[in-house]
């Protein structure tokens, strides 16, 4: 029997106003595949048909999700649903008025994403300036109740500030701070060159954080998300494909994650065209890597494969040209050297201190280009 | 041995939601990025963790329940393990 879904990620636009270079939305997000916003009543059904299916956990995500101006409405149908429900933001000209009528509609959970530990640095990896926005909703946060989660994602421009962070974190009394190191999809693969560490830096940002876990017992949850290209074997991606998690873009389709979209050799059904439990059950793009009997050499007899799952399928995809091969992250993969290739390049550029590449906003003209491109 | 004492009374955190899911026929406790599925004994006893109750009624009112007795150990391992991820907060 196929396994019940417990996560919804609901990508409710790709508008916004933030420009972060590593934003894991798809490259052409502002080319015509994307554009038809599903509407209040579309998205409320998704809400129900995930319930039905055996969702719990349902982030509302974008893009920019507060520029929806029916937030307060998907919320308040969430929460009759049973779901919980986060909202996954940053915080943009989000006023208290705005996130105590989210708060009154049942919104369980806010996380703020911020890019740097200051306005400066913040402000200039946004692309926009929003740092003043961020700071004053965590206070409004605080005021009115709610769990607040701070999200950094972190890269070779910040990570030298992770203890700034985790104090910020601290200081504005949040009950999480997810330090999850970029990976690689996305705008954030279109701009690897600049974004990728050094070993050296990752090395400084874990001892940084052991430290202040010690500090800091149980008062502040840090969350580290490890940087997969450093690692010996691939994490187990969504807990496996089509097992647990499901996102639906802003115009209805349904991906396994939020980076499926790009496996080009998959096909993808809307919400439009079919429900969403035949579409979880049935559809070729949530059958194709689930289970076991997808998987080549080495997954198929390796003991890891009950672990990992064969690791990312969109990662071989992009990374190998074929999502149907072992993530080439694992050591044992034949392709760990296209891997391999990208770190040493960037440690090599950071031993003869060469000024890293100049990465490319995430924004509606860059996006349209890069479509027309192919 | 449990950290709270008796007399500390265990509630569920307020970013925490004790519900039932009827897709599984299973209690869930739902949080911020995470959830558990209840087997029959934890919903029984997050179910009388009401905020009132000390932990030593808990522990009484549930081997009245079941006529049974020693389950103090049961009961505060399951409140433990979910007092240190924060789920579960022990008041006076």
């Amino acid at each position: 029997m196929d396994p019940k879904p417990l996560w919804l990620l609901a990508e409710l636009t790709y508008r916004c106003p933030l420009q972060c270079p590593y934003c894991s939305n798809p490259l052409e997000f502002a080319g015509p595949r994307f554009k038809r916003e599903l509407s209040t009543e579309e998205w409320c059904r998704v809400f129900r048909d995930a319930k039905a299916l055996g969702v719990l956990q349902l982030g509302l995500s974008g893009g920019e999700p507060t520029l929806r101006s029916d937030l307060e409405e998907l919320v308040r149908t969430a929460h009759e649903l049973g779901l919980y429900s986060s909202l996954i933001t940053s915080a943009y000209r989000l006023t208290r008025d705005r996130l105590a009528a989210l708060r009154q509609a049942g919104l369980d959970h806010v996380q703020i994403s911020i890019q740097g530990a200051d306005a400066e640095l913040s402000d200039e990896i946004a692309g926009t300036a929003s740092y003043r926005d961020k700071i004053a909703a965590y206070h409004y946060t605080r005021e009115l109740g709610f769990p607040l989660t701070v999200n950094v994602v972190l890269h070779r421009r910040n990570l030298h500030q992770v203890e700034a962070l985790i104090r910020l974190a601290e200081s504005l009394g949040a009950e999480r701070i997810e330090l999850a190191n970029t990976q690689f999809y996305g705008w954030a693969f279109h701009n690897r060159d600049a974004l990728m560490p050094t070993k050296a830096q990752l090395e400084a940002a874990w001892a940084v954080v052991q430290r202040e876990r010690q500090r800091l017992g149980g008062r502040l949850e840090i969350v580290w998300v490890l940087p997969d290209y450093h690692e010996q074997f691939p994490k187990p991606c969504m807990g496996g494909w089509g097992r647990a998690y499901m996102t639906v873009t802003p115009a209805g389709e349904v991906w396994p994650c939020h980076a499926a979209g790009r496996i080009t050799t998959l096909r993808f059904e809307s919400v439009r065209e079919r429900p969403l439990e035949w579409i979880w059950h049935e559809s070729e793009a949530f059958n194709r890597f689930r289970g076991e009997s997808w998987m080549p050499e080495p997954c198929r007899s390796c003991p890891r494969k009950e672990m990992d799952y064969g690791g990312c399928r969109c990662q071989a995809f992009l990374v190998a040209g074929d999502a149907g091969v072992t993530d080439p992250v694992c050591s044992l993969s034949p392709r760990r050297h296209l891997i391999d290739a990208t770190v040493a390049q960037v440690e090599r550029g950071a031993a003869a201190q060469a000024t890293p590449e100049q990465w490319t906003y995430r924004a509606a003209p860059a996006s349209r280009a890069l479509a027309a491109k192919g | 041995m449990s950290p709270a004492s008796a007399a500390a009374v265990p509630r569920v955190a307020p970013k925490a939601r004790l519900q039932w899911d009827d897709v599984r026929n299973r209690h869930v406790l739902l949080y911020p990025e995470g959830l558990v599925i209840l087997n029959h004994t934890g919903a029984e006893i997050l179910g009388v963790c009401d905020g009132v109750r000390s932990l030593a009624e808990i522990v009484a009112t549930l081997e009245q329940r079941y006529g049974a007795s020693g389950l103090e150990p049961d009961v505060c391992a399951l409140l433990d393990g979910l007092a240190a991820k924060g789920l579960v907060l022990y008041g006076p």
